[in-house]
C-alpha cells in the first residue's frame, strides 16, 4: 500500500472507510471487538445507510450486547438508526452456512441434510478448517455483492450500503480471510475452489477493508502492528486502528510530569484536602498521591503506546472507555464518536 | 496499585494454613509448594493475562523450589517477551533465574553467596551435568530456606518438600516451551506409524491442513505435550497456559471433538477399511457419496481418502493417547486456575469456565482475577466517590491540584464499585470458588522481575 511510503493520508479517518462496503473487524482478544463493530455498523448506517453486523465466532457476541436471546442463523434488523438507516444482524455458523451453500448452488437442501447426520459439517469444519473460513467469508462476500431484484439481479442498487464483519480474533485473521490459499492445498479445481477464488476477488478488492481494534496496552498494540504487517503481505488492504476504551484525562500535563516524577506536592495537596474539609488530610494526600501517581505512570505509558500505534500510518479512530454498562445508548454515543471522527460510507 | 495489600496480608496469615477464614482467598503458596501439585492448567477467555499468570506461576514456584515447566501455546509469542527469551521452540529450554531477591518475601537470608551465573544451571542439569546439581545444594537449600517459609518457625510447610523429594530438589529451577502445533502432530505420528506409512500421511495435503490449522489441535496438542512432560518426569510442576481459543472451554471440548471425528461415521464410510459400514448403509451413502464428490471435486476426495486410510493405522494409539492426557486432566495432581479481568465477558467466562470443572469434577485451585483496581489503605479507602466528588466541587478554583486528585480518586472508587460487584455476583453464585486478585500494574510485565511481583501479588503479598 501505498500510503506506507507516502504517510498517512491526508483525508483522516474517514478515508479509511469511505467507499469500502466490506469492513473486517479484528483485534487482539478482550479489546471489544464486537463492541467496535457494532459502534461502527452504527455509523455506517447513518443517512439512511443498510447494514449488515455479520458474527462469524458463534460466540452471540452481538446478541449479548444488545441484551437479546441467541440469534437464529437470519438476517434480523436488530437496530434502526435515526434518518431511516438501519443494522441488520446475521449469527452465522459453518453448518447453515453450507446448508444454505448447498441448497443456493446445487438446489440439494435435502441432501445436506443428510450429510449434516453424517458429521459432514464436523468435515467442513474440523478436517479441513479452510472449507469453514470459505463458508463464512463467502456468506460475508455473497451479502455484499447481493444486490436488490433477487440473486440473478446485476445492476440494481446494493442490498446492503455496507457489510461489517466482527472477525476472529488477530491471531487467526490471516488464515481465516486467506481461504484461497488454505483451500487451493485441498481442492485444485472443482466448484469449492471457484467458490473460493470468487470470495478472494471481494476481499482482495478495493471493496474490503480490515480494521483493527486495540487498548492503549503493550501487548494489543503489537498484535496490531503485526496483525496489519501480515495482513498487507497478504496484499489485502488494512483501514483504520480503532483505539478502543479511551479514558478522559483526568490530570494536566505538569501534574503528570510531577507525579511521574515522584515530585508530587503533597503538602498542597493536604492542603487542598484540609480546606474540603476532609478529615486527616495528611494521611489521605498520601493515599490520593499514590492512586495520582498510578494514574500518571499509566497515563505515560498510554502516550507512548498511541505514538507508537500512529506511527504505523494508519488513521487512529478513539473510543471512549463507557462508564458503567455497554447498552444500546451508549453504543450510540460510540457511534456518534466515530461519526465526528470522520468514519462514514 | 498498591492498596489492597492490607486486607490480603491479613486474610493470608489468617488462613494460610488453616483454611478456615471466611473471605475465599485463594492460597497460591500452597498449592504451588505442594508436592502433590504436579500439574496447573490456565483457563480463562482471550486477553485476559492467562499467559503472564502462567509464566509467573512458574516463576514463583521456582523461585520456592520446584523443577517447573511453562507450557505456552500463544502464537504471539507473549511468554517469550515476558521470560525475557528471543524466542521459545518446541523443547523446553531453561530460564535463566537471577538469585531470587525475596522469592517468599518472609524469609530473612539473604543468600549472598549465590553467583547469577547460577541461573543458567537448572537446565544444564537436565541435560547433562549432575555433578552441577551437587555444587548448589548448598545454595539451593537457601534458596529454599527463603522461599520454602522457613523463617515461620511454627509452619509445618517447609516438611512437605522435603519428604516427597530429596533435598536436592529444593534448588528450583524453571523451564518455558511454546508449543510448535505441527512438529508435535509430526512426532505422534511417527510414533505410532511405521516409517513408509509416517511419510505418505505427512506428505498428504490433508494432514498438512489438520496439523497445522484445525482449531482443535492446538488443544490437542497442548494436552500431547501436558502428556509427554509429564511422562519424562523431568519436572515436578508443569505449568500450561491454554489456547487462544473463541472459548475457554474449547480446550477440554476440542480434543474431543477431535476424536470424536476422527472415528465419525463420515471418516468410516470414506475410508476403505469402512467398507462394512458402506455396504450395510447402503444407498444412502452413495448419495452423500455423490454428493461430497459433485462439491469438492474428485480430486479432493481422493486425498482424503488416503488420508484416511493411512491415518487409520495410527489412529488407536492416537485415541488411546489422547484419552490418557484426558484422565491426566482428572487426575488428583492437577489443578486448574481460572483467570479473568472484572469485565462482564471475562467474568462470564470465568463462570461458565468454574461450572463445567465442577460438572466434570475437575479440580478447581482457584479464580484470578487480574487487573483490578484496588483502593488505598489508608483513610483513601473511606471516602466515597460523592464526598470525593463534593469536595472537589466546593473547592472550586483554589487548589488545582487537590481538585484533580479528588476526581482521579472518584473516578477509581467507581472503577473499584463495578469490579467489586461483578466479583460478589460471582462469589455469590459459585461460593466455593477461592479468589485472588492481582493490580493493574502501570506497566505491562515483559520480565522476569515484573513476573515475580506479578507471582507475589497472586500469593497475596502485594507491597
Amino acid at each position: 500500500m501505498n500510503e506506507r511510503e507516502h504517510g498517512p493520508r491526508g483525508g483522516g479517518p474517514g478515508e479509511a472507510f469511505a467507499g469500502a462496503r466490506l469492513h473486517i473487524v479484528t483485534g487482539k482478544g478482550g479489546t471489544g471487538k464486537t463492541t467496535a463493530a457494532t459502534a461502527l455498523a452504527l455509523a455506517l448506517a447513518a443517512d439512511g445507510g443498510r447494514v449488515l453486523l455479520l458474527e462469524v465466532e458463534g460466540r452471540q457476541g452481538v446478541a449479548s450486547l444488545l441484551g437479546s436471546g441467541p440469534l437464529p442463523y437470519e438476517e434480523r434488523r436488530m437496530l434502526s438508526v435515526p434518518g431511516g438507516g438501519s443494522v441488520s444482524v446475521l449469527a452465522a455458523d459453518a453448518e447453515a452456512a453450507l446448508l444454505e451453500y448447498l441448497e443456493l448452488f446445487y438446489g440439494m437442501r435435502r441432501a445436506g441434510q443428510a450429510l449434516t447426520k453424517m458429521g459432514a459439517v464436523d468435515f467442513a469444519t474440523t478436517i479441513a478448517p479452510g472449507l469453514r473460513d470459505v463458508l463464512l467469508t463467502g456468506k460475508a462476500t455473497e451479502a455484499v455483492r447481493r444486490r436488490e431484484g433477487g440473486p440473478r439481479a446485476t445492476d440494481g442498487p446494493h442490498h446492503y450500503d455496507a457489510v461489517v464483519m466482527d472477525a476472529p480474533p488477530t491471531g487467526r485473521i490471516g488464515r481465516f480471510l486467506n481461504v484461497n490459499s488454505e483451500v487451493a492445498g485441498l481442492a485444485r479445481t472443482g466448484p469449492i475452489r471457484s467458490h473460493a477464488d470468487r470470495v478472494m476477488s471481494v476481499i482482495r478488492s478495493e471493496l474490503t477493508r480490515v480494521h483493527f481494534v486495540t487498548l492503549l496496552e503493550e501487548m494489543p498494540a503489537q498484535e496490531t502492528r503485526d496483525g496489519i504487517a501480515e495482513i498487507e503481505a497478504l496484499g489485502l488492504r488494512t483501514g483504520a486502528v480503532l483505539v478502543n476504551m479511551v479514558g478522559p484525562p483526568l490530570l494536566d500535563e505538569a501534574d503528570v510530569a510531577e507525579a511521574v516524577a515522584g515530585d508530587l506536592d503533597e503538602v498542597a495537596l493536604a492542603d487542598g484536602l484540609k480546606s474540603a474539609g476532609l478529615a486527616d488530610p495528611e494521611r489521605l494526600s498520601a493515599d490520593l498521591a499514590g492512586e495520582v501517581r498510578a494514574y500518571a505512570l499509566r497515563h505515560r505509558l498510554e502516550e507512548r503506546v498511541r505514538t507508537g500505534l500512529a506511527d504505523l500510518g494508519n488513521p487512529l479512530v478513539e473510543l471512549p472507555r463507557a462508564e458503567g454498562r455497554m447498552d444500546r445508548s451508549a453504543l450510540t454515543v460510540l457511534a456518534d464518536r466515530l461519526a465526528e471522527q470522520g468514519v462514514r460510507r | 496499585m498498591n492498596g489492597e495489600a492490607g486486607t490480603d496480608r491479613a486474610d493470608t496469615s489468617g488462613a494460610r494454613r488453616t483454611h478456615t477464614a471466611a473471605p475465599r482467598r485463594m492460597d497460591v503458596d500452597a498449592l504451588l509448594d505442594d508436592p502433590k501439585t504436579r500439574i496447573v492448567v490456565c483457563c480463562g477467555a482471550g486477553g485476559v493475562g492467562k499467559t503472564t499468570t502462567a509464566a509467573a506461576l512458574g516463576l514463583r514456584a521456582a523461585e520456592r523450589g520446584r523443577r517447573a515447566v511453562v507450557i505456552t501455546v500463544d502464537p504471539a509469542r507473549r511468554l517469550a517477551q515476558s521470560l525475557g527469551l528471543v524466542e521459545l521452540d518446541n523443547t523446553p529450554r531453561p530460564v535463566p533465574l537471577p538469585r531470587p531477591a525475596l522469592a517468599g518475601g518472609d524469609g530473612g537470608d539473604p543468600d549472598s553467596g549465590r553467583p547469577d551465573v547460577e541461573g543458567r544451571g537448572p537446565g544444564d542439569r537436565d541435560a547433562e551435568d549432575p555433578d552441577g546439581e551437587d555444587a548448589r545444594v548448598g545454595p539451593g537449600e537457601d534458596a529454599a530456606t527463603v522461599g520454602g517459609s522457613g523463617g515461620d518457625t511454627d509452619d509445618p510447610d517447609g516438611v512437605p518438600g522435603d519428604g516427597a523429594h530429596g533435598g536436592d530438589d529444593r534448588a528450583g529451577s524453571l523451564h518455558a516451551m511454546m508449543l510448535d502445533m505441527k512438529r508435535t502432530f509430526d512426532e505422534v505420528v511417527r510414533r505410532h506409524a511405521d516409517p513408509e506409512r509416517a511419510r505418505q500421511i505427512l506428505a498428504n495435503p490433508f494432514y498438512q491442513t489438520l496439523s497445522t490449522s484445525f482449531s482443535g489441535t492446538q488443544e490437542y496438542m497442548a494436552m500431547e505435550k501436558l502428556g509427554q512432560l509429564r511422562e519424562s518426569g523431568d519436572w515436578d510442576l508443569i505449568v500450561v497456559d491454554t489456547p487462544p481459543s473463541r472459548s475457554a472451554l474449547d480446550f477440554l471440548d476440542a480434543p474431543k471433538r477431535l476424536g470424536r471425528f476422527l472415528d465419525g461415521k463420515l471418516i468410516r464410510f470414506l475410508s476403505p477399511a469402512g467398507s462394512g459400514a458402506f455396504r450395510l448403509l447402503g444407498a444412502g451413502m452413495n448419495v452423500v457419496g455423490s454428493v461430497v464428490g459433485k462439491i469438492v471435486g474428485t480430486q479432493f476426495l481422493n486425498d482424503l481418502r488416503s488420508f484416511v486410510a493411512a491415518f487409520d493405522t495410527v489412529f488407536g494409539g492416537f485415541q488411546e493417547r489422547a484419552e490418557r492426557t484426558y484422565r491426566l486432566l482428572r487426575a488428583p495432581g492437577t489443578a486448574f486456575v481460572v483467570v479473568a479481568v472484572p469485565d462482564t465477558d471475562a467474568m462470564r467466562e470465568a463462570a461458565f469456565f468454574v461450572e463445567r470443572l465442577d460438572r466434570d469434577s475437575m479440580p478447581l485451585a482457584g479464580l484470578v482475577v487480574n487487573r483490578t483496581h484496588p483502593l488505598p489503605t489508608g483513610p483513601g479507602a473511606e471516602l466515597d466517590a460523592e464526598r470525593a466528588t463534593a469536595a472537589a466541587v466546593s473547592l472550586a478554583d483554589s487548589h488545582p491540584l487537590a481538585v484533580a486528585a479528588l476526581r482521579l480518586h472518584a473516578e477509581r472508587v467507581r472503577t473499584r464499585e463495578r469490579e467489586r460487584l461483578l466479583c460478589d455476583r460471582m462469589s455469590s453464585a459459585h461460593p466455593k470458588v477461592r479468589v485472588t486478585e492481582v493490580a493493574a500494574r502501570a506497566e505491562d510485565v515483559h520480565d522476569l522481575a515484573g513476573l515475580r511481583e506479578i507471582g507475589s501479588a497472586l500469593a497475596g503479598e502485594e507491597r
